[in-house]
């Protein structure tokens, strides 16, 4: 699905900002790198049960993946699939090197208060999905490893990490195609990792359209996905009118 | 800090202030107070030691495997991996290895993710993540601490050996660990740990034969 017809909204998201908001099951969620280098730090949580999140373990372990891209599904730690990735014009998103914080956004940009900068203020992930999680109830204790998309993290044999800036381009787009009624929280703040040396997060767009039933299976080529969408509308079963 | 550095120590077991065993699909949970040495020992080899610390005054402060990689910019554990938490601090240093590299992506096994991974029948099967919660209901240390299962983050599995390659491939392998192979660690501040020895019987990561393991902790 390259162009939906119809987007049900549409929200842009400036660089080192932050959004939480709920997506529907049946929704697909695009998220679009505006300028290039952006990344998009997200967690997910089930509307009806916040405990159940997404686990990065059971994600990877499930798909034998260390990157996250377009035929994966990313799993909740309760065996469910809260979306699938049904488009990606990168080829990597990481999902192990966690959020920045305010301590190493101040250690590698400096002080970028409100008084002076106003909205251009340097704030980081973590912080964002503090924010964002608090108006939900919940807080620290619910920020689990999440995604970073747009960012491309690769080990070598010894485990060594390496952060590729150029991995994602302006235009650069992933569409989530979501299996449950779920809480996003996301932050465009830097990540971790990223080597620039001055303060200047991409924005990050966010459209919504109806999934069309052709993408719907998409990751089910994955055994184990097919098993979590099972478990998926096992939690959605309904009997209906007798 | 490189791969695989092996390092013995020179603690000497009959020194040492607590020395227990934990059998195979047990949980097991001791406080380990800043400056105390804490040793686990794979008995019997290739077994899998899914663990996790929290602060000993507040559980909100806990073990995090994305600080512990990032800011090492190291996937893999061995003697010189320091530990970090949510909060930035470094909760325990490793000062012993002598297997070498140990998983802290890979996460524990339970119930649901069971289910997934091998049939929807794997469900009645012991997991992790139900000695986590085991304890969590049963141990007086995690009950003062009024912990929950919205404590249970990303963990540490100790021996258990989870390459990752360049093209992004993750793969659970056979383990690196072998019978008496140990690591050890130095608190940095007063820890909780809490350990599952793994029940795992659908792959390779316990060699389908889950076996003891010995907790040391010197002063």
């Amino acid at each position: 699905m390259k162009n939906p017809n119809t987007f049900l909204w549409k929200e842009a998201i400036p660089g080192g900002s932050h959004w939480s908001g709920v997506i529907r099951r049946g929704t697909t969620l695009r998220l679009t790198d505006m300028a290039g280098g952006a990344n998009a730090a997200v967690l997910f949580y089930n509307l009806e049960e916040k405990l159940e999140r997404y686990n990065m373990a059971d994600t990877l372990k499930c798909q034998h993946t260390f990157r996250l891209t377009k035929g994966h599904a990313c799993h909740s730690d309760m065996g469910r699939i809260f979306c699938c990735i049904t488009e990606d014009t990168t080829d990597w998103n990481d999902t192990v090197c966690g959020l920045s914080d305010a301590e190493l956004i101040r250690q590698k940009y400096g002080v970028g208060r409100y008084q002076e900068l106003r909205n251009e203020m340097f704030r980081s992930g973590l912080d964002g999905m503090l924010v964002e999680l608090g108006k939900w109830g919940l807080g620290m204790r619910d920020v689990v490893s999440n995604i970073n998309f747009f960012s491309k993290v690769t080990a070598n044999s010894s485990g060594e990490l390496e952060f590729h800036p150029d991995s994602s381009k302006a235009g650069d787009y992933v569409d989530l195609s979501f299996e449950m009624d779920t809480l996003v929280v996301l932050s465009a703040a830097p990540h971790p990792l990223d080597p620039s040396r001055t303060y200047h997060p991409g924005a990050v767009k966010l459209a919504t359209f109806v999934t069309s039933p052709e993408v719907a299976a998409a990751c089910t080529k994955i055994a184990e996905n097919a098993r979590g969408l099972q478990n998926t509308e096992r939690f959605y079963a309904y009997g209906g009118e007798a | 800090m490189s791969a695989q550095n092996l390092v013995e120590s020179k603690l000497e077991p009959r020194l040492a202030a607590v020395d227990e065993v934990c059998a195979a699909g047990d949980p097991w949970v001791k406080v380990v107070k800043k400056g105390q040495v804490f040793r686990i020992v794979d008995l019997e080899g290739n077994q899998a030691v899914d663990t996790l610390f929290y602060n000993a005054h507040d559980a909100e402060e806990r073990y995090s495997a994305t600080d512990t990689v990032r800011r090492q910019n190291m996937l893999y554990l061995t003697t010189g991996s320091r530990l970090y938490s949510n909060f930035g601090n470094v909760m325990l240093t490793i000062i012993a290895d002598t297997c070498g590299r140990h998983d802290t992506v890979g996460g524990a096994c339970s119930a649901e993710s069971n289910t997934t991974r091998y049939a929807l029948e794997k469900y009645p099967m012991h997991s992790c993540r139900d000695s986590f919660l085991h304890a969590l209901a049963h141990d007086p240390v995690c009950k003062h601490l009024n912990m929950s299962k919205r404590d249970i983050p990303s963990n540490i599995n100790f021996f258990m050996n989870v390459p990752v390659s360049e093209e992004g491939g993750l793969d659970f392998a056979d383990g690196v660990s072998a019978p008496g192979k140990y690591v050890e660690m130095q608190a940095e501040m007063d820890v909780v740990v809490l350990i599952s020895n793994c029940p795992q019987l659908n792959n390779p990561c316990n060699a389908y034969n889950p076996t003891p393991i010995r907790l040391l902790v010197w002063d």
